[in-house]
């Protein structure tokens, strides 16, 4: 048994969207997010004293002040987080380690991803930006990327993931379809969650063979789809969770890790540091992999999955296109995975891209999937993977 | 924000720290940085990324290694180089042990292989501010 110090009591879900016609301020964001965790969880905004965020695009800087005010909160815990897609994983732990050590009760942990209002001078068509969004920020004056991995064209996320693929597939002889597998198995799931943007677009093998290379060995279908969308949770301490309405999901065992930015000084490709931070939440929850009841596996391509598979210990290093074809990864298989359709299924909102994996573990926890429902769901495991396998943050949640 | 060369690719711009690499690529000389304790390092920085000591020197990597994973980026996902897609992209193990990554040229995308040979090479650029000359590191099967 872990932890019993902190859990997940409320959630909110935006359905995504390609196009997102009501804009909103992010500071305004997190007030609808913040309404809506309140009605989610059964508990009332006094309770709230803490919360946790990503970007405040209005106030960059002494930005958790800024929500405070918005918020009308007195807050004893107020943090950012810059974890990439791992974010929502970090910031999960952060709650609960900071209610396990006393400093609060009750915490918000928000991560809206949609358009804000335009500037007039936008609109006008002026207003050049500085930064393309597909440099993730490393082409700032003096970043190592500017100088080496820009100049090469190693830029956004996709070739680097593409590389990793190339390496796996060079050294164990894994196959396309093995990896195309994992969209469609994905895919399949999303017929079951009626928010997912590929709702009602089941896809197969031969599909995702077709579609076109974007960056060999990866194909369009194995590859998010960027969407607006918004998602958060609220994480509380025991004594509240007690006065919220559904089945508490604690977080019993959490780890973090990280050792380069980009690909080029990952230390081992097909060695993430999601190997410390898996066994490190495993250890902390005194449970193993093979105890999970469902697997939330980021899923930024089907390399991600099935290497994280590895990593976090489900199956050994090379045995992860074996474990792929072997098992059943739908929602009613005998490996449920991603079981709302992962990001390939649903769409991937910024960095509320990995809170739908956390979301949908504490559905499964409170028996609130519908459609996609696991007949028994105690133990989650939830990973979140930001950059190029990067930043590895580990979740294990636990009903009890 | 980055510099870009006259035909609109971005290119890098050296600081204190990096400019012996980019002088030496000029030259045709691969510059990386050995630390007394623990070891050459590659890209350039202002401290040992092992020890954070600063008594490195400069010395001059052969420009041989091994083609660690590579990928052909179809779409050119760096909007300055669309236009110049497909091309190959290649993280190299250098003979000295640090990687370098570089775009892969001189060969056909069917003839690229992990782990085989390749080496160094620079291809030089005007840049639209009109500064002087930048090269860019690349690699090609070596011989």
């Amino acid at each position: 048994m872990g932890k019993r110090a902190a859990a997940i009591v409320g959630v909110s879900e935006w359905k995504p969207a390609r196009r997102w016609d009501q804009p909103l301020f992010d500071l305004d964001a997190f007030a609808r997010l913040g309404a809506e965790l309140i009605d989610d969880s059964g508990l009332e905004p006094g309770d709230i004293d803490g919360f946790v965020v990503n970007a405040v695009r209005e106030a960059p800087m002494l930005a958790p002040s800024g929500v405070a005010e918005h918020l009308g909160l007195r807050s004893r815990f107020n943090e950012r987080v810059d974890l990439g897609g791992a974010s929502a994983c970090g910031m999960v732990w952060r709650a609960a380690a900071a209610i396990e050590a006393g400093v609060c009760q009750a915490v918000l942990v928000m991560c809206p991803s949609i358009p804000r209002p335009q500037h007039p001078g936008e609109a006008a068509g002026g207003a050049a930006t500085s930064s393309r969004p597909i440099y993730l920020g490393s082409d700032a004056w003096g970043s190592p990327q500017a100088q080496f991995e820009i100049p090469a064209g190693l830029v956004g996320a996709t070739p680097s993931y593409a590389m990793v693929a190339r390496l796996y597939m060079d050294r164990f002889g894994l196959e396309e379809a093995t990896l195309a597998k994992i969209a469609v198995a994905q895919r399949h799931n999303a017929q079951a969650n009626p928010d997912a943007i590929f709702h009602g677009r089941p896809i197969t093998v031969e599909d995702v063979m077709a579609s076109p290379m974007i960056a060999d060995p990866l194909k369009r279908l194995e590859v998010v789809m960027p969407v607006f969308g918004g998602a958060a949770v609220l994480v509380t301490s025991a004594e509240v969770a007690r006065r919220a309405k559904h089945r508490p999901a604690w977080v019993a065992g959490f780890g973090e890790e990280m050792t380069h930015r980009s690909l080029t000084a990952m230390p081992d490709l097909l060695h993430s540091p999601l190997c410390g931070s898996a066994a490190r939440a495993f250890q902390m929850a005194g449970a193993t992999p093979g105890a999970m009841d469902t697997a939330q596996i980021y899923d930024c391509y089907t390399i991600t999955v099935l290497r994280s598979l590895e990593d976090a210990g489900f199956c050994k290093l090379g045995q992860g296109g074996d474990f792929v074809r072997e098992r059943d990864l739908r929602h009613d298989g005998d490996f449920p995975l991603n079981t709302n359709g992962g990001q390939l299924g649903f769409g991937q909102a910024g960095v509320a891209g990995g809170m739908t994996h956390v979301i949908e573990a504490v559905r499964q926890i409170q028996g609130r999937a519908g459609d996609r429902q696991l007949r028994r769901c105690d133990l989650a495991f939830v990973n979140g993977n930001g950059g190029m396998m990067s930043e590895q943050v580990s979740l294990v949640l636990e009903g009890a | 924000m980055v510099r870009l060369a006259r035909d609109g690719r971005s290119l890098p711009e050296p600081t204190e720290v990096s400019r012996p690499f980019f002088e030496g690529a000029l030259e045709g000389r691969f510059m990386i940085q050995r630390c007394p304790r623990d070891g050459a390092f590659f890209y350039p920085r202002a401290r040992c990324p092992h020890c954070w000591r600063d008594d490195w020197t400069w010395v001059q990597a052969c420009g041989r290694g091994t083609l660690y994973s590579f990928t052909i980026d179809r779409l050119g996902h760096d909007p300055t180089k669309a236009a110049l897609a497909p091309f190959a992209i290649a993280i190299v193990t250098l003979e000295e042990g640090p990687r370098a990554v570089g775009q892969l040229v001189g060969c056909d995308f069917g003839q690229i292989r992990t782990g085989m040979a390749v080496e160094a090479v620079f291809e030089v650029f005007e840049p639209q501010d009109g500064g002087g000359p930048v090269p860019v590191l690349r690699f090609r099967p070596a011989p």
